[in-house]
């Protein structure tokens, strides 16, 4: 509730303490690293348009991009980004099967878990068939 | 609205540490926030010490002992003492739950209590429920007709009576909708996980001929759709019930009439 009573003094009451306070689970932390990585998409999207540009722009521009996502903080962002996209998508189905109706037993906690797991996975396979195939 | 630290008036401080009662062996530490409207002050944490040996085994008999033999000014709800009446809801050791029904031996070290998360606190362990019992009270909780009323009762089949399992039984604790961020930052709006249940166990109640018009009362931005499906509803019910799920169930219904 937002809006705060007051006690018959006319003292405000105090709002109870809440997230700081509250123990964390794996379904609360997951929809805020979905919050999160939905976020953080936003800037990666910047970067994909940052890169299309320099590609368009002529050979320096475009060597410059290169230099610059291939630097080692570079590729730490592309990473950043790839896992951020990752986990995204895969909350998201998530989400969708919950939508269904389906898995709102015990095993929630292990869909949450899950995703975590698996985006990490995913974005390390991601990178290497990468390097392979470079 | 999305406030992650508390107002200036709601931090916590630290408070008085009360004698440990004499003679006692079996000693369990509890933690327990206070307020009095009446010294203003803000809110602290007081540090108590039960006699396990002079104790019943539930936190709620924690908070008695504290009330009869510590300090009386002591303030929280409670009356069943079995689970069925859901005054004594509290954050216990970070989770939203009934005194009565979580033991103490539960929770590891000591036991932390504090009032239901982000609400107005009425006095210590005493949240403001009015917001909660009003948005009760906006889903229309009880059984709407427009067909003639038999002579004897509304009947029901035993299939359509197993649809309202683990929906009756909800007490409006308040427990799971005070464990909803989503409920934090927009309980003026989100009707929130009890309410929600609540109306889903009316949707789904075959005897009832009003669902056309509960779902249009649903069918809204805030009311309904702020459940992300973050499930502290489910984790946290004193009950085992699952307001996710249920919440779930109306926007597959919101869906389902369309088609």
């Amino acid at each position: 509730m937002s809006t705060q009573s007051k006690a018959g003094n006319g003292v405000e009451r105090p709002l109870s303490p809440h997230l700081f306070i509250y123990a964390p689970s794996w379904t609360m932390v997951m929809s805020v690293v979905h919050r999160g990585t939905g976020a953080a998409l936003y800037f990666g999207t910047l970067l994909l348009a940052a890169w299309l540009i320099a590609a368009a722009s002529g050979p320096v521009a475009y060597d410059w991009a290169m230099w610059a996502f291939g630097s080692w903080i570079g590729r730490l962002v592309l990473f950043g980004y790839t896992w951020a996209l990752v986990c995204h998508l895969i909350g998201g189905i998530r989400f969708l099967i919950w939508d269904m109706i389906i898995g709102f037993g015990e095993e929630r906690r292990l869909l949450a878990l899950g995703t975590w797991v698996l985006s990490g996975v995913f974005t390390i396979l991601i990178w290497v068939v990468g390097y392979m195939v470079k | 609205m999305v406030e992650l630290t508390l107002p200036k008036n709601s931090t916590v401080k630290i408070g008085k540490t009360w004698p440990k009662p004499a003679g006692g062996t079996k000693l369990t530490e509890f933690k327990v926030y206070r307020w009095n409207p009446d010294d203003g002050k803000n809110p602290q944490i007081d540090t108590y010490f039960v006699d396990r040996d002079d104790c019943g085994p539930m936190v709620l008999d924690g908070l008695i002992y504290i009330k009869n033999k510590i300090d009386p000014s002591l303030t929280f709800r409670r009356s069943c003492r079995e689970g069925i009446c859901g005054s004594c809801a509290m954050n216990i050791g970070g989770l939203n739950t009934l005194a009565c029904t979580k033991g103490m031996d539960e929770v590891k070290g000591a036991v932390k209590i504090y009032p239901l998360p982000h609400m107005p606190v009425v006095k210590d362990l005493i949240p403001d429920l009015t917001n909660f019992y009003a948005q009760h009270r906006s889903i229309e909780p009880w059984l709407k007709t427009v067909s003639p009323t038999p002579q004897t009762e509304w009947r029901q089949s035993h299939e359509d009576r197993t649809k309202l399992d683990g929906l009756y039984e909800c007490i409006l604790c308040a427990s799971c909708s005070t464990s909803c961020p989503s409920y934090w930052w927009n309980g003026d709006r989100y009707l929130g996980p009890a309410v929600l249940l609540q109306a889903y166990r009316w949707l789904i109640d075959s005897r009832d001929e009003a669902t056309g018009e509960r779902l249009d009362n649903l069918e809204d931005p805030f009311r309904l759709y702020r459940c992300h499906t973050i499930m502290n509803c489910a984790n946290t019910c004193p009950k085992g019930l699952n307001p996710a799920k249920a919440i779930a169930e109306i926007k597959k219904m919101m869906i389902e009439r369309r088609l």
